[in-house]
């Protein structure tokens, strides 16, 4: 017998379980379509203002910057001057989802697409969404949204919508599920790298990110 | 790893001397407590969340056959594969099969207390691979060749001067006593390896039945640079990891990292769902998930099922004052604290880890903090039960058990005799009131006095009060 069947022998013979029919199975698979929720806390479940307002509040909580400014077109601007006030090398690695920004002629910075590379101090990415309840931004993988951008630099820079704020976990997951196939990897980033590891010291930038600038548009 | 479960005694004892652990408890006690005190008072559904986490794992380790046979269907659409391995032994083969087959050098490891469980890295080591950890805490306990003393803050045991040392030694660079400083060095030393690897591995801390998903949650983000960068990610979990949907990790996400860290939330939750797509431009072209029982399936069905809850939050060794004295490597084995003393002794036999479950005061504080509502004193309960049936105590202990039982069960003997044993010993402590040795009782004595009875016994006092309290 191969391990598969033996620890499946073994879990159903410690339940005192049979193994399950066709239509067992099918309603058991059925169950997955329903996408019931368990209790969702009260914070989580106010007007869109005001989760806006406690996605601000909880993202400056856990050590996030936030800045907010009307349209797309401001971007640019801030990015350089939020590096300029890092202290970082006027340079940035940019996700191709954001490649229609406009940088300024000449260009006020040094602009690359695509996913993160070692030498890379800052990049510039895009959430699908941020939940209220935690501050926590939440992206996925994809060829427009490389999952390094996000993990590799100094300096992780996202861009947001008010729009696309929800207040709980599980409203962020019908975002993901909206976007038909699963992608490799969804990340729930609440804050910068951390670590307390050192005599229980919390210092930030232990591998990830060491700033986390969340860029929160007006409108999209 | 190696168990010396079966050493808790001296291991407790050499443990209670070493001033510089004594330092590096010290803040164990306070400041993991505060902080999830602080975290669970600011979530009035905290209590409620307990619950509905309790009941979701409940509901999923009882029908965990099916939730296993979606998983591994769900991995594999998402071009993912599972590897299926009954104990240890085959799971170390397994990844070092995977290993082998695009010649590994070097393997990342995030942090994984069942890669502990497995010994993984000293089985690599011996295959001339070589597993580096990059989670900070594990890196700088495999720098000092030691395991992890706590299941969230495996360096928890080290003072800030001890890791200065390690790293002075190590890295070659001037010694710093500064904490930010000693991070930018492991950061910087890190760096080029989860390029170099081949293989990165990491643990689990959820499977997502729904979409053949496995989850990490953690706050320094070596995990998502070991797990993305290699051409290959492992995953090693053990069966009990799965949950059925995204809704119900959320809720369980709700009560982990407060009961851990007192975070609202880890930084990094990363949900990984098969290999790299054609069309990504990042993510490594192999996912393997070795899904390991080692022990858990014949746990089900039984007194134990309750420990398969266990989210792994070490909110119970935060919480222990055993714990605190004596710190994790006492224990002797991978899960240190109530946990451990609970679950070792399922995993390792009674025979070796029996003192571990005596290891308790029965404060029950583990179990009040616990986001799962594990019974752990009740489980240790069951294991010195075990222990006693087992023939597997002194006969000196033995014999007085059997003796108390004796005396107990005839309450017209034990009160004769507790009647006698109070007069005697109030007759012969009279003069100093305490007692510096007593014969029997050196166990107690060499540790502090015993003071002398004042007076009649309990029951004397009960009844002449008629059961009045003053």
């Amino acid at each position: 017998m191969n391990a598969r069947d033996r620890i499946l022998g073994n879990v159903r013979s410690s339940l005192k379980r049979g193994e399950p029919d066709a239509a067992a199975r099918a309603a058991y698979d059925a169950r997955f379509d329903t996408h019931k929720r368990n209790t969702v806390p009260a914070h989580a479940k106010l007007p869109h203002a005001d989760l806006v307002a406690r996605f601000i509040v909880e993202a400056k909580a856990v050590g996030a910057s936030v800045t907010q400014l009307a349209d797309a077109g401001a971007i640019a601007d801030e990015v350089a001057a939020y590096l300029r006030e890092k202290n970082l090398p006027a340079r940035i690695r940019v996700a191709p989802s954001l490649s229609g920004l406009h940088w300024g002629d000449p260009a006020l910075l040094d602009v690359e697409h695509g996913k993160a590379e070692p030498s890379d101090t800052a990049t510039l990415t895009r959430a699908l969404a941020g939940v209220a309840e935690t501050g926590t931004l939440v992206l996925t993988s994809g060829p427009a949204t490389p999952t390094t951008l996000n993990f590799l630099p100094d300096a992780n820079l996202v861009v947001l919508t008010e729009d696309e704020i929800v207040g709980a976990y599980e409203d962020a997951w019908d975002r993901v599920r909206g976007l038909g196939a699963t992608p490799r990897a969804v990340n729930f980033v609440t804050g910068p790298s951390r670590t307390a590891d050192i005599a229980q010291e919390l210092i930030l930038g232990a591998h990830g990110p060491i700033d986390l600038h969340i860029i929160l548009l007006a409108k999209g | 790893m190696k168990s010396t479960a079966h050493g808790f005694k001296e291991n407790a004892r050499n443990a209670l001397q070493d001033t510089q652990l004594r330092d590096a408890l010290s803040v164990v006690g306070t400041n993991f407590i505060v902080k999830r005190r602080l975290a669970a008072d600011a979530l009035p559904e905290f209590e409620t969340l307990r619950d509905e986490a309790t009941a979701i794992k409940n509901r999923t380790l009882n029908e965990l056959d099916l939730h296993l046979e979606r998983f591994e269907r769900k991995v594999v659409e998402h071009g993912g594969v599972v590897h299926w391995c009954i104990d240890a032994a085959a799971a170390r083969e397994t990844v070092l099969s995977i290993c082998r087959s695009v010649n590994a050098k070097t393997v990342t490891k995030g942090k994984s207390m069942l890669g502990e469980e497995i010994g993984i890295n000293p089985f690599l080591e011996a295959n001339n691979i070589r597993p580096i950890e990059t989670d900070l805490g594990e890196y700088i306990i495999q720098l000092a060749d030691e395991p992890p003393s706590h299941i969230i803050a495996p360096a928890v045991h080290k003072t800030k001067s001890q890791i200065a040392d390690l790293f002075e030694k190590h890295h070659k660079r001037p010694r710093s006593m500064d904490g930010e400083a000693l991070v930018a060095e492991a950061r910087a030393m890190l760096r080029q390896s989860y390029f170099d690897a081949d293989v990165g591995i990491t643990g689990a801390n959820f499977l997502v039945a729904e979409t053949g998903s496995s989850v990490i949650v953690t706050n320094e983000g070596n995990g998502d640079l070991t797990q993305t960068l290699p051409k290959i990610h492992i995953v090693l979990a053990s069966i009990e990891k799965l949950v059925p949907t995204f809704e119900d990790m959320a809720t369980i996400l709700r009560v982990l990292a407060r009961s851990a860290t007192g975070q609202q939330m880890s930084v990094y939750t990363t949900v990984s769902t098969g290999a790299r797509r054609a069309e990504d431009p990042d993510g490594p072209e192999q996912y393997h998930v070795v899904l390991i029982d080692q022990g858990r399936s014949a746990m089900l069905g039984t007194e134990l099922q309750d420990l398969l809850r266990c989210i792994r939050c070490g909110a119970c060794m935060n919480h222990c004052p055993i714990y605190h004295a004596v710190g994790g490597h006492a224990y002797g084995w991978v899960y240190p604290g109530p946990i451990g003393a609970a679950l070792d002794p399922a995993l390792l036999g009674v025979a070796e880890a029996h003192h571990l479950p005596n290891a308790s005061t029965f404060c029950g504080r583990c179990e009040e903090v616990c986001p799962m509502r594990i019974p752990l004193p009740k489980i240790m309960r069951h294991w010195r039960e075990r222990a006693f049936e087992d023939d597997i105590q002194p006969v000196m202990q033995r014999t007085a058990i059997r003796w108390w039982a004796f005396l107990a069960r005839r309450p017209f003997l034990y009160r004769a005799n507790t009647r006698l044993a109070m007069w005697l010993l109030h007759a012969l402590g009279k003069t100093r009131g305490r007692f510096k040795s007593l014969p029997f009782a050196g166990g107690w004595t060499a540790g502090r006095d015993l003071p002398a009875p004042q007076g009649g016994t309990f029951h004397a006092q009960w009844a002449a009060k008629g059961g009045r309290t003053k």
